[in-house]
């Protein structure tokens, strides 16, 4: 079997533009949410969210390459350019080889909703564009770039509601490992418009901790009261380790475990047995102990009773004495599609730069996250050399990626 | 509307909506070989018409026009007809 391992890294995020912008925000615990009067407008009970600018493609692509592209596929389109540039990937390189592309998104609204809203006043489907269809489909990512970089491997959008990015990575790891491809995109892109959210808002599961908005993503915390909508892009090069060495190129990171579960539950509310079977599986195909890992980048999105099942998910799978454990949700918010591949990006740039990110608005544990390492503030000098990451999504399913530092 | 104030929001869109550079607009060019306009491209065409002008084009309107000048045609008549 191939060993994995990742080559380039992109990321376009409310906490940075790139990977170098994001290290810098994850070092300090800097937030990227904010609040949103036109949410409030439209009745939401929650006016906070993630505040990301969109790029500006105008000059950088063809008319006909970014007028079916969603605001996602923007966000994803830019990290992808970083990635494939630090995996120093250049055009010659994906003319000759079958690169894939593997992508997380589960939405693209609104071009839905604008569509509907000509058809209302027009009455005619004409008037509609020729764009709208490209940007509606939950395929928009990957079907605007594999057109945009020629790509000629698999291409495929996985949609696993908030697992999405994470499973991407593992589904990419499986057929890099089994020798089906040598290099593939990986990533997960998430819209941040209100279109996309206000049916979300009505499940009461956002927090309206809206006078304070930075303190309002509170993972792990006793006074959490609810997630903050977020999104973006991320993307990371997976390359079978031999291509890579072929190329010169320089290793990043191995992944080394994948583990996955579906509850077989709650359609909105998760469990413990579900995640403990994903980290136990990741674990196994790692062949580790659960001691070996050295930091956890956990899914906590803030939710009442995500949190709580996930901290006993970790304890069972743990014991009393676990690594550190921080959720990144606490600064970007709950980056869903996306954040499966994201928090693959920030759990590495920690193991590379020797600190972990802080979990802040950790203020008071409650009974149950008082049994993990919580890193409230940042810790320096902590060496990484194995994380493990998890990811859970509406309908139960769940993902764990084990990312190992290559020496 | 005169036809010169059509011809100018015509090339108006063709520039800045599609992109065209001012001296490909040639009156003789092909919209497909030289001008690239391609399937889709009509689609888009019909929303800005309607947005420009007021009127409504079906897609089988464009099956006669080849080139630019055809093109200014078919909107002029379209326009004055309006």
């Amino acid at each position: 079997m191939n060993r994995v391992v990742i080559t380039g890294m992109g990321i376009y995020s409310t906490i940075g533009k790139n990977i170098e912008e994001v290290n810098n925000s994850l070092y300090t615990g800097k937030s990227g949410i904010g609040f949103e009067q036109i949410r409030k407008d439209l009745g939401f009970r929650s006016g906070l969210t993630g505040i990301i600018e969109r790029p500006s493609l105008k000059g950088k692509l063809k008319r006909r390459q970014r007028i079916g592209m969603a605001e996602e596929g923007e966000y994803a389109y830019v990290a992808t350019l970083e990635a494939l540039k630090q995996a120093k990937i250049e055009d010659d390189f994906l003319d000759k080889t079958d690169v894939g592309i593997l992508y997380g998104n589960d939405s693209s609204a609104r071009s839905v909703v604008e569509s509907y809203d000509i058809l209302k006043e027009k009455k005619d489907t004409s008037l509609v564009g020729s764009g709208a269809i490209f940007q509606s489909m939950n395929s928009t990512i990957t079907m605007n770039l594999s057109t945009i970089f020629r790509l000629k491997g698999i291409n495929l959008t996985v949609s696993a509601a908030c697992a999405s990015g994470s499973h991407s990575i593992g589904i990419g790891y499986y057929l890099i490992r089994s020798g089906l491809q040598d290099v593939i995109i990986c990533g997960g892109g998430q819209e941040i418009n209100y279109h996309s959210m206000g049916s979300f808002d009505g499940l009461n599961a956002f927090s309206v901790r809206e006078d304070q908005p930075q303190k309002a993503s509170r993972p792990f915390d006793r006074d959490r009261d609810g997630l903050v909508p977020s999104g973006g892009a991320a993307t990371v090069i997976l390359e079978s380790y031999e291509s890579a060495i072929k190329r010169g190129a320089k290793i990043i990171a191995e992944v080394i475990g994948y583990g996955f579960s579906s509850n077989g539950d709650h359609i909105s509310v998760p469990n413990v047995v579900g995640p403990a079977k994903s980290l136990e599986m990741a674990l196994k195909d790692a062949q580790l102990n659960a001691s070996q890992i050295d930091y956890i980048n956990a899914h906590a999105t803030a939710t009442p009773v995500g949190d709580l099942n996930e901290a006993q998910a970790i304890s069972k799978v743990f014991g009393p004495k676990t690594p550190y454990v921080s959720s990144t949700k606490s600064t970007t918010g709950h980056e869903m599609w996306m954040g499966g591949a994201s928090e693959i990006i920030y759990s590495i740039l920690m193991m590379q730069n020797s600190y972990v990110a802080p979990n802040i608005n950790f203020e008071n544990p409650d009974e149950y996250s008082a049994k993990l390492n919580i890193a409230a503030e940042t810790i320096k000098n902590h060496n990484i050399d194995i994380f493990l990451s998890n990811s859970f999504g509406f309908g139960g399913t769940n993902s764990s990626l084990i990312v190992k530092k290559i020496k | 509307m005169e036809n010169k104030e059509i011809i100018t929001k015509v090339n108006y869109f063709l520039i800045d909506e599609f992109e065209l550079e001012e001296d490909q607009l040639i009156p003789t060019a092909s919209l497909k070989e030289t001008l690239e306009i391609d399937s889709l491209d009509y689609v888009d065409l019909v929303v800005i018409i309607e947005k420009t002008f007021g009127f409504k084009v079906k897609g089988e309107d464009f099956v006669g026009i080849k080139t630019l000048q055809d093109f200014y045609d078919y909107i002029i008549n379209r326009a004055q007809a309006n």
